[in-house]
């Protein structure tokens, strides 16, 4: 029988001074162009935390607000407020940045990360008041340093500095004199992957309804890399944050593949299920400090806030199967092969067409698809459009090409089956798996039958191939009953003639 | 444009001389192709790249405009790029592309 | 006059537009050389 989708979580941390001190788009600027007028425009552009709360695709991101909903909010959203946003959400919270870094210290095994005393008890009770940190989480806190010693860590031992409010309260340091690949800079964007992967851990037990200790294998799925000069990129992060969140009972490891990765992932973890070599595996990622402020020079020019602020994370977990859950189909299964090539139709032809053929389905048949559901507030000022519709359009020519659609059924299909982006612009994040949980509530409540997940991935920013990637998978109501049913006899009627057989064949041997 | 690119495009035209280069662009939306395309033919408008500054000058096209289209293979164009040619707002990419083009041919 | 005949081509491709690789295939066929071809990736 097909695993189950158990339980979703979708997790933000609001990390606003490290778009200007981290993010890729910001430090380029400071090498290039140190005295750039953008760099100086950046800190008037960033949100407040209340802003960042009240924007409806974040709501939307952590549950708040079903995509549906979010359709129907007028275009830009960045200049809307939601009424009555909260922090938390049905799959997840708003992470502050002052209780985020206190989490990050929380999750640091090798006491790089010094924070400074007066920030630690400022911020410890109302960190320790968030409803999945536990009492043992709470307890990794370390009382903090003084700020001279930040300082000094910063100006003497190449130390990145960790702020809050543009005021310094901390900072990473090198886990290693000479080795780049434990450098602060390393270790302040895998930390922050870890602790926003913690997080998302944390609510997926939580709203699978599960014990931690169910949970037998963690994938971890985002995009950093960790290990030393001598395994650059040798792991595991999945085990890493396994231990902080409590899964004493899991073990794990990481799957790479840029933003195909986490549909990677929950194929992968729903095969484990499925072969009974686990029964509850926790498919994790954290988010990625690298790409806060991409496209914040688009955002500046037009006047737009920069609206990258923010680090995911997610969490889905994937069980035996409950005969309630919705279930991954392990038979309808797309994937971009080598021989694939990069034109745009043969990428969405393989993901999409192909795994429905092989099921005897038509394209219409899917009531949702989840390609990549990056907000489009984000990419269309920056130029790269809105990102799902253009996979819609996409979706729907193909089905128009294979006589499955009306030609003028297209606009109406992009709205019927699509969804409007809402995921923030974090690589893996927004690639297929946002929809992942609203997905398995809309089956169970039956307003959608099955939904298609897509990821898709740019292999070639790697430069170790020019190709590109990209897998599917469908999610459809459970079936373990009419399984049974059309088998006819149980596991028990089953045992019992395969013993009778056995007797009758070894009856049949004393005979000879 | 991404730096490493501009770099590359720079060396190029170092290399073979401007005139016998050809940039072919395949920008989502008119806005990015057209920023492209000033990159290489004004030079880097934000400023951040090795093309700042630097008026190569050399002759651009979106792969999806007329003029270029004409001399594909057409079924080879079918192939790659018709499906998603449907898509993108080819008006609107024409447009910036020609816009750049008065803009280099002023200069 | 031909714009790609006998020309070295660059090609900018884009992740959500045309990719690199399938606009070098376009960009063979009218006898242009593919000197370089590169996707970016703007999400």
């Amino acid at each position: 029988m097909n695993s189950v989708i158990k339980g979703a979580s979708y997790v933000l941390a609001h990390t606003p001074d490290m778009v200007l001190y981290n993010g890729t788009t910001q430090t380029t600027e400071r090498i290039v162009n140190p005295e750039s007028e953008y760099l100086k425009e950046v800190p008037k552009h960033l949100r407040s935390y209340e802003d960042v709360v009240a924007y409806w695709p974040n709501q939307t991101y952590i549950g708040n607000a079903h995509p549906d909903q979010l359709a129907e909010i007028e275009f830009p959203y960045f200049d809307k407020k939601m009424e009555g946003a909260e922090r938390y959400g049905k799959y997840g919270e708003i992470m502050p940045e002052e209780e985020f870094l206190l989490l990050v210290q929380a999750c640091d095994m090798f006491e790089v990360v010094r924070l400074e005393k007066a920030f630690v008890a400022a911020h410890k009770d109302a960190f320790a008041a968030d409803p999945v940190i536990t009492e043992d989480i709470v307890a990794l806190l370390h009382e903090g340093v003084e700020i001279d010693e930040i300082e000094a860590l910063i100006k003497d031992d190449h130390a990145e500095p960790l702020y809050f409010e543009d005021k310094l309260v901390g900072c990473v340091k090198p886990a290693h004199d000479i080795d780049v690949n434990l450098s602060s800079h390393v270790m302040h964007e895998n930390l922050m992957s870890k602790a926003s992967s913690v997080l998302a851990l944390l609510y997926g037990v939580k709203n699978a309804g599960i014990e931690k200790s169910d949970v037998e294998y963690v994938i971890d799925c985002a995009e950093e890399a960790c290990g030393d000069m001598n395994q650059r990129g040798g792991g595991n992060f999945a085990k890493a944050a396994a231990e902080i969140a409590g899964l004493s009972n899991a073990t794990g490891s990481d799957a790479r593949g840029f933003c195909a990765a986490p549909t990677h992932a929950l194929i992968e973890a729903a095969a484990l299920v499925k072969s009974g070599a686990y029964k509850c595996v926790a498919v994790t990622a954290g988010g990625c400090t690298a790409k806060l402020g991409m496209n914040g020079k688009d955002h500046v020019k037009k006047e737009l806030p920069i609206l990258e602020d923010c680090l995911g994370g997610f969490c889905v977990i994937i069980a035996e199967n409950d005969g309630v859950n919705p279930e991954i189909d392990l038979n309808m299964l797309g994937r971009h092969t080598v021989g694939t090539g990069s034109a745009p139709q043969n990428v969405i032809g393989s993901l999409v067409a192909d795994p429905l053929d092989r099921a005897g389905m038509k394209i219409t048949d899917i009531d949702k698809f989840s390609p990549e559901m990056q907000n489009p507030d984000i990419t269309k000022p920056a130029g790269a459009g809105d990102v799902p519709l253009a996979n819609y359009k996409m979706i729907a020519a193909l089905a128009v090409k294979r006589g499955e659609l009306d030609r003028k059924e297209l606009a109406a299909f992009t709205k019927d089956h699509g969804l409007t982006g809402w995921a923030p612009t974090q690589g893996h994040i927004p690639s297929g798996v946002p929809f992942v949980g609203f997905a398995r509530e809309d089956i169970l409540e039956g307003k959608i039958k099955n939904a298609m997940i897509i990821g898709k991935g740019s292999l070639f920013l790697g430069r170790m191939t020019n190709l590109f990637d990209g897998v599917s998978f469908v999610i459809h109501g459970n079936t373990a009953a009419e399984e049974e049913a059309a088998s006819g006899v149980s596991e028990e009627e089953v045992k019992g003639l395969i013993a009778k057989a056995m007797k009758d064949f070894a009856a049949t041997l004393m005979a000879e | 444009m991404d730096l490493e690119n501009q770099k590359r495009v720079k060396e190029f035209a170092e290399e073979y001389g401007a005139e016998n280069l050809v940039v072919v662009l395949g920008a989502a939306e008119g806005e990015a192709a057209g920023l492209a395309a000033e990159t290489v033919m004004l030079g880097d408008p934000t400023f951040a790249g090795p093309l700042t500054g630097v008026q190569l000058g050399l002759t651009t096209y979106h792969v999806c405009e007329p003029e270029i289209k004409k001399e594909f293979d057409e079924a080879v164009y079918d192939e790659q790029v018709s499906m998603m040619e449907m898509v993108l707002d080819v008006d609107d990419i024409v447009d910036e592309m020609n816009a750049i083009r008065e803009q280099a041919a002023e200069n | 006059m031909a714009i790609l005949e006998g020309k070295k081509a660059i090609i900018i491709g884009d992740r959500d537009g045309i990719p690199g690789p399938a606009i070098a295939e376009c960009v063979k066929t009218a006898g242009a050389e593919v000197i370089f071809s590169s996707t970016e990736c703007f999400v």
